[in-house]
């Protein structure tokens, strides 16, 4: 399949030539395909946020490539330029970077960027503000005076109105309430599933890793460590421990159980599945 | 023998003001010396205006709050209401005033005109505490989420105030730092005898506390040991929290019919329970 985002060998050293000289990623190579949604995870210090900064321009590499669409983005300041609408970056507290006097016309800074006409741009507006369930009534309001979990969902607005073709959102849901965290999930999968986007989401939460990515990729000191389906990388609960990384509890619940003698199948990380399993056992019991 | 009450709070109502409907409605609870209670609500549930009352950077709207026998809204005795409590809040980064970090420890007690002496034995204390000790001349903002959250930590404690207050300590931090900030203040609960009041969404946070006080739409919805509050999953639901996985999967099989306890909360004690159904069931 053709990929999408391709980088190759990529390299980053912070504060070259100084005391605090730091590599913070070395030789990453991977490909990322249309339609994807990967969860990149890693603890603090890992190079996760470094890499994603690289795959919209946003940072150079020392050295290596970034190819998006098989175009190299870093081959003229143009193709440098064209790459921020083609990937769309939501940062960690997003909300902070609200700065405009309305809703509507914070969310409409992207597209004005992008020279679309009027109408254009408004469709946008009322489309990423429908997918991340913001109201048009709070349109007119100034975003200072939303709730957190309000602003968090306009700054994201804000990036999928530019429909970039591939979304990253680094740690979306960090700092809000359980529901806060289900309802930004809940716009990130709504909107890959209506745009056909790829997504990257960068996270600590291994729950909504689990819940909805097709593929993890976890960074740890400065490298990709583990690259696979969820099954595969929870199998690897150890390692993943001794990373400093958390395991879903349902995957932890599911490896004491196996410990016990009880027959498990191996693909068991979410809530949901290891309900299922257990039932399945159990099944057959009389009700008390 | 019985443990003093050191936070007593009767009927507490508040409304900021303009606004029309009250954050917090007739609180009552009351806070023993020396115990870890964790406070779990979601965000709006008033959770983090009952932390400002406590430090009086807020005052009642009607009813009290006692801290350490003194009234909150007694002016007189504000500075030695505010030595009493200390307080760490979510962001590390808008705590951390100086530029290298057994500084930042030292500014509370400068300020309270501390002999220096004293204040060198208690920045040496405080860091050693919270394990900070050999980062005491690295300048803070190198530091991780974590380990500046226990040099803010280490900052009230220079105080040596009796109650220690957090509120979402962690929420910034992953999973390491979150680890090591609450491993701390359990360790100071346990070791040292000290009040600690922990704000937080994390359900995990709460399981090392003695009680648990879930907070929502300004009243307190229930209020035990963990063990009793997880086991409330339909409730917690309600209010936008949930339960760890371990309960979700034990109330799913009861739901099912089987008898389960609902309050095997570690891995372990879930994976007891659900092991020993299988096995009466003849299935293992």
């Amino acid at each position: 399949m053709e990929s999408v985002i391709r980088t190759e060998n990529l390299t980053h050293v912070y504060s070259r030539g100084t005391p605090f000289e730091k590599t913070a990623i070395h030789d990453v190579s991977v490909e990322i395909h249309p339609g994807e949604l990967v969860a990149v995870i890693g603890h603090t210090g890992s190079g996760k946020s470094t890499f994603m900064q690289h795959l919209n321009g946003l940072l150079r590499p020392d050295s290596g490539s970034v190819y998006v669409d098989g175009e190299d983005i870093f081959a003229s300041k143009e193709a440098t330029r064209d790459v921020r609408f083609k990937v769309g970056l939501v940062f960690q507290y997003p909300e902070y970077q609200l700065f405009e006097e309305t809703v509507y016309r914070d969310i409409s800074f992207g597209p004005r960027n992008m020279k679309l006409s009027e109408s254009e741009r408004d469709e946008r507006v009322r489309e990423a503000a429908r997918l991340t369930g913001v109201g048009e009534e709070l349109f007119e309001r100034s975003p200072l005076e939303l709730s957190g979990g309000q602003k968090r969902r306009v700054a994201i607005a804000g990036v999928m109105a530019m429909r970039p073709r591939v979304l990253i959102l680094d740690e979306p849901t960090a700092g809000l309430d359980p529901a806060g965290c289900a309802g930004v999930i809940r716009n990130i999968t709504d909107y890959r599933e209506e745009t056909g986007s790829t997504v990257l989401l960068v996270t600590h939460s291994m729950d909504d890793a689990a819940k909805i990515a097709g593929r993890l990729i976890v960074f740890h000191e400065g490298t990709i460590a583990m690259d696979g389906t969820p099954d595969e990388v929870f199998s690897r609960q150890r390692e993943l421990v001794e990373m400093g990384l958390d395991v879903p509890q349902s995957a932890a619940i599911a490896d004491a159980l196996r410990a016990r003698g009880v027959a498990l199948p191996a693909s068991i990380y979410t809530s949901r599945s290891l309900r299922e399993a257990v039932l399945d056992l159990a099944g057959g019991v009389a009700p008390c | 023998m019985p443990k003093q009450p050191i936070i007593e709070i009767e009927d507490l109502h508040f409304t900021y003001p303009g606004d029309s409907a009250e954050t917090l409605r007739g609180l009552n609870l009351s806070i023993e010396e020396g115990s870890f209670a964790a406070v779990l609500g979601h965000n709006g549930s008033g959770k983090s205006t009952l932390a400002k009352l406590l430090n009086a950077i807020l005052l009642p709207t009607s009813g009290k709050i006692y801290v350490c026998g003194r009234d909150t809204s007694d002016e007189e005795h504000l500075l030695d209401l505010r030595r009493s409590i200390g307080l760490v809040f979510q962001n590390p980064d808008n705590q951390i005033v100086a530029n290298v970090v057994e500084d930042d420890v030292a500014f509370a007690p400068e300020n309270l005109g501390v002999e220096p002496q004293e204040i060198r034995r208690r920045v040496d204390e405080a860091l050693k505490t919270v394990g900070m000790y050999e980062y005491r001349l690295h300048a803070p903002h190198l530091l991780s989420g974590g380990q500046k959250q226990r040099v803010a930590i280490a900052g009230a404690l220079a105080m040596q105030p009796r109650v220690l207050v957090l509120d979402e300590p962690t929420a910034m931090l992953d999973p390491l730092g979150r680890r090591e900030v609450i491993s701390t203040v359990t360790r100071l609960c346990r070791e040292q005898g000290m009040t600690v009041v922990l704000i937080t969404h994390h359900m995990s946070e709460c399981v090392g506390a003695d009680r648990l006080i879930a907070l929502s739409d300004g009243t307190v919805t229930a209020d035990g040991t963990p063990r009793e509050v997880f086991s409330q999953v339909e409730l917690l639901r309600g209010e936008g929290l949930t339960a760890p996985a371990t309960v979700r999967l034990l109330y799913a099989l009861r739901k099912a019919g089987f008898d389960v306890p609902l309050d095997a909360l570690s891995v372990d004690e879930c994976a007891d329970a659900v092991a020993g159904l299988l096995r009466r069931a003849g299935r293992l």
